[in-house]
């Protein structure tokens, strides 16, 4: 548990890095997703670089592409991406721009950037990896505003109705859309409810807490028959106080001050 | 046409397990054989044509051979996000099935027409665009598309009837049919309209109009050298198409011409962009919109001078 916490705070930092290197937005969207991200490429899936071509892996779709940066610095720290990958982030020639891109390669799935694409891409992977009869599952990680999009809810049906049980979607809920809260947006809630309308097996959990994050992804799928649902709790620029629950940071990039503010609380909230 | 295109398709399933067809929700009896035969390689999704692309997209991450099937406008327009970055940008083997060319579901109404889908994807990164006209090269199609590359895009709509003994003219996707020479002007048409323009160089020969004919049933990438061909020899370049007038063939000619400094007259007959309020049967639109063969001849009569 505590390995996974200063991996945390080690991605918490680069994804700082990234932002404020580029002057980018997201880093709200990133955070409120680092535990898990964490949490599924440490320990969670079957994934390695070195069998980043094996067809027994299992697959990770990040629909919700805006917050790249997360997903970057976990492939790097996981040993998918170098340095030099990640300095190449959203620069001039680079090798990343600010949304996944599959065509790049280095672990990355599925491009996305547009919502509400991950899950169908993502059913249509497990349906045929479920014809092959492979173990591999396939993974979708969304934002809760990907819960808008009718194309998530066709393929929420799809996979219910369809017995995807190698399928597993993992929703950030971090309660913030991107003009305002949910709850003022597009209210989600029941949201596990809906899922069980739909045949799915949901479990709600704290999306930053290790301990409920490791038991979870331990205990797939949640039901023999059916796709399961991780509904994550979350908290929108998780990690540092200034930027947790605040909209501004779905867009503002840290100036000198707040950055320097940042890293102390990332460093801190790492016990020793 | 379609139960052609499908029977074949059902062959190839029967042979290669890594194909797979999608519909959705639609195509009464026409996947018959390949339900009976395959399947596991059969899958409607129900009524979601966002779903279906998504999820041939995935199928395609993992080494299928996916065919999707719709009308036109539900395959097209209303999954074209879908198929621009799931299946385009990722360049996959996923293939298109729009049935529906034009006015085909005639008495359907305007959401049932497909008059735009050529231009929109046109301009999809990665597209081929393929277009039979008749059932022998609609197989043809078939059985060209299943070791296709990338993304594919099979406009079916009315089979015309032409040919000597009803063999398939269409030889390879890329590289339009000539089929029928002549020296005066350049008839150009796509899909239903190969029939009609058939007929209507039939019709121009009694004014004493010799018109080659080029199938162009591959509209991307189109096949520039037949144009380039004609462009010091024809004093006249027309293209036929059952689609809007803006994007699709005339307009893909139009661009090759311009850029080869074409300096013969040139004109695009196609449906306009703003429909009438007239209800009719395919055969009937077409006479609406001036795409019979009747109408077409007077029409380019006119243009040439001959009337």
């Amino acid at each position: 548990m505590r390995n996974n916490d200063r991996l945390a705070a080690q991605v918490r930092q680069t994804i700082l890095d990234m932002i404020c290197r580029t002057n980018g937005p997201h880093i709200g969207p990133c955070y409120s997703c680092v535990d898990l991200l964490v949490g599924l490429y440490f320990g969670g899936m079957n994934v390695s670089p070195s069998k980043s071509e094996s067809p027994n892996r299992d697959r990770f779709v990040f629909s919700k592409g805006h917050a790249s940066p997360a997903l970057y610095a976990v492939l790097h720290r996981r040993g998918f991406l170098t340095d030099k990958d990640v300095s190449g982030f959203a620069t001039n020639g680079g090798t990343f721009q600010q949304h996944p891109d599959r065509n790049v390669g280095k672990g990355i799935e599925v491009s996305t950037g547009s919502l509400g694409h991950g899950l169908p891409v993502g059913a249509g992977m497990a349906y045929a990896l479920k014809k092959d009869k492979s173990r591999a599952r396939v993974f979708v990680m969304i934002s809760d505003g990907e819960l808008d999009e009718g194309s998530t809810w066709e393929a929420i049906l799809f996979a219910g109705h369809h017995k995807l049980n190698n399928l597993v979607l993992i929703v950030d809920y971090n309660r913030m859309h991107a003009l305002g809260p949910s709850k003022k947006t597009l209210d989600l809630d029941p949201l596990a409810g809906k899922f069980r309308a739909f045949n799915w097996a949901a479990k709600v959990i704290d999306g930053h807490s290790f301990k409920a994050i490791n038991k979870t992804l331990a205990t797939l799928p949640f039901h023999k028959n059916m796709p399961s649902v991780i509904v994550a709790e979350t908290l929108k620029g998780k990690g540092v106080s200034f930027m947790e629950n605040d909209l501004r940071w779905h867009y503002c990039c840290p100036d000198e001050k707040e950055r320097a503010w940042a890293c102390r609380e990332i460093k801190a909230g790492v016990k020793p | 046409m379609r139960k052609a295109f499908y029977e074949k398709m059902a062959d190839i399933a029967a042979a290669n397990r890594d194909v797979y067809f999608l519909t959705a929700n639609l195509g009464y009896k026409f996947f018959d054989e390949i339900r009976q035969n395959s399947p596991e390689q059969f899958l409607d999704v129900g009524v979601a044509e966002q779903n279906m692309i998504g999820l041939a997209a995935g199928m395609a991450l993992c080494g299928k051979s996916v065919y999707c099937y719709s009308i036109i406008p539900f395959l097209t327009l209303r999954a074209c996000e879908q198929v621009r970055v799931d299946v385009c940008y990722h360049n996959l083997p996923v293939k298109l099935v729009g049935m529906g060319a034009g006015f085909t579901y005639g008495q359907e109404g305007f959401t049932h027409f497909g008059i735009e889908d050529m231009a929109v994807m046109r301009a999809m990164p990665n597209m081929t665009i393929v277009v039979p006209d008749t059932i022998e090269n609609a197989v043809r199609v078939a059985e060209l598309s299943e070791n296709f590359k990338g993304p594919l895009y099979i406009r079916l709509g009315r089979a015309g009837v032409h040919g000597v003994g009803n063999k398939a003219t269409l030889k390879s996707i890329g590289k339009a049919s000539m089929i029928r020479e002549g020296k005066d002007c350049l008839l150009i048409a796509i899909g239903n309209m190969v029939s009609v323009a058939q007929q209507v160089s039939e019709s121009l020969a009694v004014y004493g109009i010799s018109t080659r004919v080029l199938n162009m049933h591959t509209l991307k990438p189109l096949d520039g050298m037949a144009l380039l061909e004609s462009v010091k020899t024809h004093k006249f370049i027309f293209t036929l198409e059952e689609h809007s007038i803006q994007g699709g063939l005339g307009s893909a000619v139009a661009e090759v011409l311009a850029e080869a400094g074409y300096r013969g007259k040139f004109q695009r007959l196609g449906i306009p962009e703003k429909l009438d309020q007239v209800i009719g049967d395919a055969d009937y639109l077409w006479e609406h919109y001036g795409l019979s063969a009747g109408k077409v001849t007077r029409r380019l009569l006119k243009i040439i001078g001959k009337v």
